[in-house]
């Protein structure tokens, strides 16, 4: 063997070996959770404002406690399934751990240290407190159990491959916010419904070519992914709304001159609707903080 | 000959439902009923808000004129092949043709929630500010499954 291709076998062992490190998978740290009480009672409030049940609701009846999932995510690389997430300990997520739990949250690896694809909003619920975690935990466990067997997802070649996704966490799944500088507890609370909880970004903000989130167009509209239309931007300067407006829209589902919120955004409103005043407001200030 | 003719003639027809038709009196008339929707609930929403007084008449009136809306047969303004991959214009997604039972039974529901405004609006901002979260639920899940975004 020639010399210049030994060094090209190593590049590549090493190249390969690089990849293969970066993408591995990661979980959350159980001493995060170590000492902490869950609160069911709370932790309806977190399901709520996380919108869990907007995706894993019973397709076919609807119901928002009965966590069957079902409804199908379109994507430019293919189209998602909903898991069963319910108390069910064979076809849901019945007996897992918290860690296990927090796994899936914030770093999208499964008990089985598989990639999640980021249809499930990991990358903004890996800013989601420990506490929280703990406390939707709590509530979950007393929630139904379905026996619904889960579909699979109808992804092409390459995307069927997760471990390949670990590469694009390198890239995508951050510890950082979006906005950075909040002045005031009620911006920095409502940052925390927005990026870590609400997941508003996963809609409102446009994809680059990997379907990362652009970070430099943060919440300013996006191609709808499920066909035509726009879903529309919620920046301040685009949306120019006053914060009485915006709180009133995430309460009644009307817009300033009355007309009524539709698609998906209905039912994120049907969680935001269930949300404390405080809640809507502080949305509404960190919307209008936005430049 | 005759049968070249035929065929031609025939597969004309067979062709025209795919070309899009006008739809544009269709398209106004339904835009511009749920345009005197949004202005009637604003009067309503104004008052339970608090951005405008009380006003009994204003508040009966508006809510008439939504119990009067609701009362329109709607298959009328929501012809088939107007919806949002036939023509442009519109929001109206294919599934309210798929799913006319359906969407029949949201415009009831919103007929009725209607009726309860009506009531209500005779009495006072108390009683409003429910009936006013009734027909924002209406409005919302039938915008939720039958409607794009702009
Ligand atoms: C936008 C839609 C969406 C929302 C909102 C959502 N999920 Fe999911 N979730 C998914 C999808 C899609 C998957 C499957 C991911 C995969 O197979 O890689 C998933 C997977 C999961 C799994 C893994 C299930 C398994 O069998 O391994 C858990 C646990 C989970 N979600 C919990 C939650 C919780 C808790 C919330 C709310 C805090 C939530 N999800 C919100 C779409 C969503
Ligand atoms: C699952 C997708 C999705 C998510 C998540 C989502 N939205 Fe929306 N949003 C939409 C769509 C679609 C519309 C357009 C609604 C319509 O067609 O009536 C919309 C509309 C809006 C509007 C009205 C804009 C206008 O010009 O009429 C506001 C304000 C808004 N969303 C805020 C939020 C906030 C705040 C969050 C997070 C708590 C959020 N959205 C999360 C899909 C979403
Ligand atoms: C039974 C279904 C249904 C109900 C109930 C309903 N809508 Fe709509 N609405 C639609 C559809 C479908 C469109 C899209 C029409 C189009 O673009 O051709 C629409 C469009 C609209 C528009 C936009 C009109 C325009 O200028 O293009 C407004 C405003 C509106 N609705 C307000 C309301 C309000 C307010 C309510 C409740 C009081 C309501 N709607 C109840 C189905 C419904």
């Amino acid at each position: 063997m020639s010399k210049l291709l030994k060094t090209a076998a190593i590049l590549a062992i090493l190249g390969g070996g690089t990849a293969w490190w970066l993408s591995r998978p990661i979980h959350a740290d159980p001493s995060d959770f170590e000492g902490l009480t869950g609160d069911a009672t709370h932790g309806e409030q977190v399901f709520l404002a996380a919108g869990c049940a907007s995706c894993h609701m019973n397709e076919e009846t609807k119901e928002k406690t009965v966590l069957t999932g079902g409804m199908e995510l379109p994507s430019p690389f293919g189209s998602f399934v909903v898991p069963n997430i319910s108390t069910d300990p064979e076809h849901g997520i019945g007996g897992w751990t918290v860690t296990e739990f927090a796994t899936a949250l914030q770093k999208g690896v499964s008990p089985k240290g598989q990639h999640y694809y980021p249809a499930f909003p990991y990358t903004s619920y890996t800013h989601m407190a420990a506490q929280d975690i703990v406390d939707l935990k709590a509530y979950m466990d007393t929630l139904p159990a379905s026996s619904q067997e889960n579909a699979d997802h109808d992804m092409p070649f390459p995307f069927n491959i997760r471990r390949s996704l670990g590469l694009w966490k390198q890239l995508y799944l951050k510890d950082s916010y979006v906005v950075t500088n909040t002045p005031g507890s009620e911006i920095e609370r409502g940052r925390y419904l927005v990026e870590a909880m609400g997941h508003c970004g996963e809609c409102h903000t446009p994809r680059d070519q990997f379907g990362g989130l652009d970070r430099s167009a943060w919440l300013q509209g996006a191609p709808n992914p499920s066909g035509k239309g726009e879903i529309p931007g919620i920046t301040r300067g685009i949306l120019n709304w006053s914060k009485e407006d915006i709180a009133y829209y995430l309460s009644s589902g009307f817009t300033p001159d009355y007309d009524s919120a539709g698609g998906h955004m209905a039912l994120v409103i049907e969680n935001t609707s269930k949300l404390p005043d405080e809640d809507r407001d502080a949305i509404a200030a960190y919307l209008l903080a936005l430049p | 000959m005759k049968t070249l003719l035929t065929t031609i003639a025939l597969s004309a027809t067979l062709a025209l439902p795919a070309a899009a038709q006008d739809m544009s009196a269709q398209l106004k008339a339904r835009q511009g009923q749920f345009r005197i929707m949004a202005l009637n609930l604003g009067v309503l929403g104004d008052m339970v808000k608090g951005a405008t007084e009380y006003d009994a008449t204003a508040a009966q009136a508006a809510a008439e004129s939504l119990v009067g809306i609701s009362m329109v047969h709607q298959p009328t303004l929501f012809a088939e092949g107007s919806d949002e991959m036939s023509v442009d214009g519109t929001r109206a997604l294919p599934a309210i043709w798929e799913n006319p039972d359906d969407f029949a039974a949201k415009w009831a529901a919103f007929g009725e929630v209607a009726a309860q405004m009506q009531t209500a609006a005779a009495t006072g901002t108390d009683a409003m500010g429910p009936a006013m979260g009734a027909l924002g639920g209406a409005c919302k899940s039938c915008h939720e499954t039958y409607r794009a975004p702009q």
